[in-house]
């Protein structure tokens, strides 16, 4: 299965904000989308999931356009984590239960239960599914969000920052989870991120965005430091530590 | 995907029941309610004659016609008039994401009153004088109802107006409700200065919410009004739930949000403006049963757009029977008792916390 986006423009009232973004990741890749504030790293998101219409350009999941489909033919492939999520009076089960509209008709069925309490223990939230959202802390509710994207059984997996406002600890663990989901159901993973050290780590390919266009697009050995400085106008020098690329400005 | 192995948790289906046991209690006491209600009032009914009569057998005359023409009517209305407002709040609490939302709140009880006292008034289908029973008699109370219905709905058709000019975002839909309701109690109050004495009491009179007002043929059209607009909402209940996890959410979810807090809002302004139309003012049911309930049950709306209505029915049903038989045989509007009893309920569970 591929993912790709075809020229895609989208215009905010008068303002142009994607200018022809092209790109492309297949299954069990996570791709990382990496730019300054407000280049339209969101917006690019959004209109992936056609939360926002584009006003040109295609997405498609193999040969399917997604404009071609219904809201809810899209949602039973496209999964979204916004980068805010609003927060009821609802237990961790009901909330990842959410996850199942796309695939219920009038009645939930025992399958779609099965199918949460299996997304739940696959992040470890089995015995929290009482508990009340409201309460949780950043790093929980976030686990939940994405577990109700996974409940979901998406194709393609979107999470619009999906390790803002967290720990380091719960960075790590939101990220590996979602390497092990990427691999583990075979999603098209994309993700944008601020934390270049972080990317490198768990991304395989980077796309650099800049003036709603696509600068640069590679895989992680590919990251240069001219990319960074073109795009961030910050002069970087990427240094390898155990094996591992680490960005490091001068 | 590879999410086959899972099982429904027996602790879910526990807390699932638990729901249901809390709602299933409140509608099998509504029920008894009910019936105790018939059987009160200026005429005393022994209950087991209330059922003879309700199932057919052989009442006397005068209870059949006390229990038929009378409380059964009466009764009926507060049920409906209660699951129309509470639903009516708890879509709008939900539509608008704010818990001060209400069709009080949003100015469609003022507007229908202000439509009301702009019948009375200016058109003249005011009053012509009373008698013991009520304190005013309306000339032409459907043409003043039509009036306050039209006010009604022209506001909430103004709010949606402007929310769709501003691509309906909730803030919008709650600035414009408050800065009409505003509106509308400036007007109330410039006519009620200037009319005479009558016209005034009549005014003032319409105001006070009540739920004797209604008899059989107003209580059909509540009710398939309440009805119709009921089972949009409980259709509607998973895409209100996707709501409340955040628009972007409830878009990748597959909801259409724009069409389903603008039709969500024209059936529960419609239900409001029946309602206060047909009855008057009646506040706080919509603003306070819809919390009572999220406190009770949680905010699913699976359950608590039912709940919601049946804490309605309750609340509306006890002030009703509460204010028929109070200072009997002279009976209160059933507005001044909501609130008098709603309140404390209220504040005991802001202050008891979860």
């Amino acid at each position: 299965m591929n993912f790709r986006v075809n020229g895609v423009h989208f215009d905010y009232k008068s303002r142009k904000v994607l200018n022809g973004v092209e790109l492309n990741v297949n299954q069990g890749e996570i791709l990382a989308i990496m730019g300054p504030n407000g280049v339209g790293k969101s917006t690019l998101l959004k209109c992936m999931d056609m939360i926002l219409k584009p006003t040109a350009g295609s997405v498609l999941i193999d040969e399917t356009d997604l404009v071609s489909l219904s809201k809810q033919e899209i949602a039973k492939r496209v999964g979204y984590v916004s980068q805010r999520n609003e927060v009821s009076r609802t237990t961790v089960f009901d909330a990842v239960l959410l996850g199942r509209k796309p695939h219920v008709g009038l009645k939930i069925t025992e399958n779609d239960y099965n199918i949460v309490d299996a997304a739940l223990k696959r992040f470890d939230l089995e015995d929290m599914q009482l508990r009340r959202i409201d309460e949780m802390s950043g790093g929980e509710l976030q686990k939940v969000c994405i577990c109700r994207a996974i409940a979901q059984e998406p194709n393609v997996l979107l999470l619009d920052e999906p390790t803002s406002s967290l720990d380091l600890h719960n960075q790590l663990e939101i990220l590996k989870i979602i390497r092990n989901v990427t691999e583990g159901h075979q999603t098209a993973t994309v993700l944008t991120m601020h934390d270049l050290n972080l990317a490198l780590r768990f991304a395989d390919k980077f796309v650099f965005m800049k003036d709603g266009i696509i600068h640069d697009a590679c895989d992680a050995a590919g990251v240069t430091p001219e990319m960074i400085e073109n795009i961030y106008g910050v002069k970087v020098q990427i240094e390898y530590f155990k094996g591992m690329p680490y960005v490091i400005p001068e | 995907m590879h999410l086959e192995d899972g099982t429904k948790p027996a602790a879910y289906k526990k807390y699932i029941a638990k729901k249901i046991g809390i709602i299933g209690g409140m509608f099998i006491f509504l029920i008894f309610f009910a019936l105790f209600a018939v059987s009160v009032g200026a005429v005393n009914i022994p209950i087991p004659d209330v059922i003879k009569t309700l199932i057919g057998g052989s009442g006397t005359g005068l209870y059949e016609r006390i229990i038929w023409n009378i409380r059964i009517p009466q009764i009926l209305t507060a049920i409906i008039a209660g699951i129309g407002l509470a639903i009516a709040g708890v879509s709008m609490q939900s539509i608008l994401r704010n818990p001060l939302a209400s069709p009080y709140t949003l100015g469609l009880s003022n507007a229908a009153a202000l439509g009301a006292a702009v019948g009375i008034s200016l058109f003249g289908f005011g009053t012509t004088g009373s008698n013991i029973t009520d304190a005013v008699i309306m000339e032409n109370p459907y043409l003043v109802t039509i009036c306050a219905f039209v006010f009604s709905m022209l506001t909430s058709g103004i709010i949606l107006i402007i929310a769709k000019i501003k691509s309906a975002t909730p803030e919008v839909m709650v600035l414009a409700g408050v800065a009409i309701n505003s509106l509308a109690a400036a007007g109330l109050m410039a006519i009620q200065y200037f009319v005479d004495d009558t016209k005034l009491a009549s005014i003032v009179f319409w105001q006070f919410g009540d739920v004797a007002r209604a008899g059989w043929s107003e209580l059909i059209i509540i009710g398939a009004v309440v009805l119709i607009c009921s089972v949009y909402f409980i259709w509607k209940r998973w895409d209100f739930n996707a709501i409340d996890a955040g628009d972007e959410t409830a878009k990748s979810l597959g909801v259409n949000v724009s069409r389903v807090r603008l039709v969500g809002m024209i059936a529960a302004s419609l239900i409001s403006a029946v309602i206060v139309s047909f009855l008057g003012v009646i506040g706080f049911v919509g603003l306070v049963c819809p919390h009572m309930m999220r406190r009770l049950i949680g905010d699913d709306q699976r359950f608590l757009i039912i709940g919601t209505a049946i804490c309605g029915a309750l609340l509306l049903l006890i002030s009703d029977t509460i204010a028929r038989t109070l200072i009997a045989p002279h009976v209160l509007p059933v507005a001044v008792i909501t609130a008098f009893l709603g309140a404390p309920v209220f504040l005991y569970l802001i202050v008891r916390g979860h």
